[in-house]
C-alpha cells in the first residue's frame, strides 16, 4: 500500500462525508434511506481499518487458548463452530461462551457500535 | 398463466392508477376517482401503495393496497436446504387479516382483493387507519405515552384471540415443527460456508432444550413483533404484514415480540420496547390463549433472535451471491453480530 495521504481510510472518510454532507441534503424516499445505508457502511469500514487487526488478534489468541491448536482465523473459525455442535466443547460451556460473547462486542463496536446503548 | 407486465410506455403509478380505477368502479360505481397514489417505502417481497378512493357521491375512502411485486424477485435457493418457507400468498394473507378481525383482534377492514392479470400482480386492500406504525416512534414519541403501557397486555390479548381460531377455519397453510424448523434454519446458515461459532452455540442450546418449544398448533403470525403492528394514541389499532404466517407453536410469537432488535434501544421494556412480559401473559390469557409458561416463551425468544441472526445472514448473501445486489442487504448481513450479541446473553 502506498504511504501517501490521503490514505485508503482517509478516501473512505471523504466519500461518507460527500454523501453526508452532499448527497443526503438532496434526495429523498428510497434513495435518502440507501444513501443513510451506505454512509453505515463506510463507517463500518472506517472502524475495521482503524480496529480490526488488534481484534483479529485477540481473537486469534483466544480461541489458540481453547482449542489448543494453532491455524488462520477462518480455520480456527471453523474448529471452535465444528466442536461445539459435536458436544466437544460441552465442558468447557464457560470458557466459550466469554470467548464468543467477547467477539460477538468486537464485531458490534465494528458494525453498529450504537447497538450497545441503552436508551428510556 | 398470466404474468402481469409493467407496460414501460407507462410508470408503474401510471400503470397502478389505471388497474385501480377498474377495481374501484366494480365496488364502489363507475366514475370512482384516485387521489394521492404514492408507493410506501417497504420490503423487496411485497409492493405497499397508499391512496384515497373519491366516490362519486362525494365520500372518501382512505386505503392501503398490498400486492406482489411487480419485478418478479428471484427466490433465493440453499444449496441442499429442503423447502421450508412458510410465506403464504397475497390472497390468503388478506383472508387471514379478515379472520383475525372476526374473533376480535383489533384490524383495519379489508374490504375487497385484487386479482391478478396482465396489468397487475394479486394483492388486497385495507382501509387505512390512523396510527403509526414505525417501531421506533411507537417507542419514543410523546403522542404514545399513554398508549405504551396499555401495548403489552393488548397485543397479548390480539395473540390470544387469533392463536385460537379453530384450525378448520383457517386456508391452506404450511407447517413445520419446531425441531425441524431448527435444523432448517442451520442448514440454512451451513449453506454459506462460513462458520458461525456464535449461532452454533445458540443451535446446541436449543436443541438440549427441544422439550420447551411445546406440542401445540395454531396459526402464528410469523413476524408478530414491533414494527408490524399499528397503534394509536390509545394503543394497538391493528397487526399487520401476516406474510409469514403459517401453522406453528403459538409460542414462537410471543417470543418473537421480545427479541431485542425490535425493543429500539429501549432493552428494558423486553416486549416490544415498551412492556413486560407478565403483562403480556396476562392479555394472553384474558384473549382466551391459556396460561404459558415464561420459560417456553424464553426458548422462543432465544429461537426468535437466531432466527434472525440467520435472516440477517440471509440477506447479507442474497446481496453477495449476485441474487440482488443492494447496499441494504449488504449492510443487513452486518447486523447479523447484532443479533449474535443479543443471543449470546441470552444463554448460559
Amino acid at each position: 500500500m502506498p504511504t501517501d495521504r490521503p490514505t485508503a481510510a482517509e478516501l473512505v472518510e471523504a466519500v461518507r462525508e460527500f454523501l453526508a454532507d452532499h448527497v443526503t441534503p438532496n434526495v429523498e424516499g428510497q434513495l435518502a434511506f440507501h444513501t443513510r445505508v451506505a454512509i453505515n457502511a463506510l463507517a463500518i469500514v472506517e472502524r475495521t481499518m482503524a480496529e480490526g487487526d488488534a481484534m483479529d488478534a485477540a481473537e486469534l489468541d483466544r480461541l489458540r487458548d481453547l482449542l489448543g491448536q494453532d491455524g488462520g482465523l477462518g480455520e480456527m473459525n471453523a474448529a471452535l463452530s465444528k466442536a461445539i455442535r459435536s458436544g466437544e466443547m460441552d465442558d468447557k460451556r464457560t470458557a466459550v461462551l466469554d470467548h464468543l460473547r467477547q467477539t460477538a462486542e468486537d464485531k458490534i463496536a465494528l458494525a453498529n457500535p450504537k447497538y450497545l446503548i441503552q436508551r428510556g | 398463466m398470466v404474468e402481469a407486465v409493467q407496460d414501460p410506455e407507462l410508470s408503474a403509478g401510471e400503470q397502478l392508477a389505471a388497474v385501480l380505477r377498474d377495481r374501484l368502479a366494480q365496488e364502489y360505481g363507475a366514475g370512482t376517482e384516485i387521489e394521492g397514489l404514492v408507493r410506501l417505502s417497504g420490503g423487496a417481497s411485497r409492493e405497499t401503495w397508499s391512496f384515497d378512493a373519491l366516490k362519486t357521491d362525494g365520500t372518501r375512502q382512505p386505503l392501503i393496497l398490498k400486492r406482489d411485486p411487480m419485478d418478479r424477485q428471484v427466490e433465493k435457493k440453499f444449496e441442499g436446504v429442503p423447502e421450508g418457507r412458510l410465506n403464504v400468498g397475497r390472497l390468503v394473507e388478506g383472508r387471514l387479516l379478515q379472520l383475525a378481525g372476526e374473533v376480535g383482534v383489533p384490524m383495519p377492514k379489508v374490504p375487497f382483493f385484487l386479482e391478478k392479470d396482465a396489468r397487475t400482480t394479486e394483492g388486497f386492500f385495507t382501509h387505512r387507519l390512523p396510527g403509526e406504525a414505525l417501531g421506533r416512534r411507537i417507542v419514543r414519541d410523546d403522542a404514545y405515552a399513554q398508549a405504551r403501557p396499555r401495548l403489552a397486555y393488548q397485543i397479548g390479548h390480539a395473540a390470544g384471540r387469533f392463536h385460537t381460531i379453530p384450525l378448520d377455519d383457517l386456508p391452506r397453510m404450511r407447517g413445520l415443527p419446531a425441531a425441524e424448523e431448527l435444523l432448517h434454519y442451520r442448514a440454512i446458515m451451513d449453506s454459506f460456508h462460513q462458520p458461525h461459532a456464535g449461532f452454533e452455540y445458540g443451535f446446541r442450546w436449543l436443541q438440549e432444550r427441544l422439550e420447551l418449544a411445546g406440542e401445540r398448533y395454531a396459526l402464528c403470525h410469523g413476524d408478530f413483533r414491533n414494527g408490524n403492528i399499528l397503534v394509536d394514541e390509545d394503543g394497538l389499532v391493528g397487526v399487520l404484514d401476516w406474510e409469514s404466517a403459517h401453522l406453528g407453536n403459538p409460542s414462537s410469537d410471543l417470543g418473537w415480540m421480545c427479541v431485542r432488535s425490535w425493543r429500539y434501544g429501549y432493552h428494558d421494556n423486553v416486549v416490544g420496547g415498551f412492556g413486560d412480559v407478565a403483562d403480556m401473559l396476562d392479555g394472553y390469557e384474558a384473549g382466551g390463549g391459556g396460561w404459558i409458561d415464561p420459560e417456553e416463551i424464553y426458548f422462543w425468544q432465544v429461537f426468535g433472535t437466531l432466527r434472525w441472526g440467520i435472516l440477517c445472514m440471509i440477506l447479507g448473501f442474497t446481496h453477495l451471491d449476485g441474487e440482488q445486489r443492494t447496499v441494504e442487504y449488504a449492510v443487513i448481513g452486518r447486523r447479523a453480530a447484532e443479533t449474535e450479541y443479543d443471543l449470546l446473553q441470552l444463554l448460559d
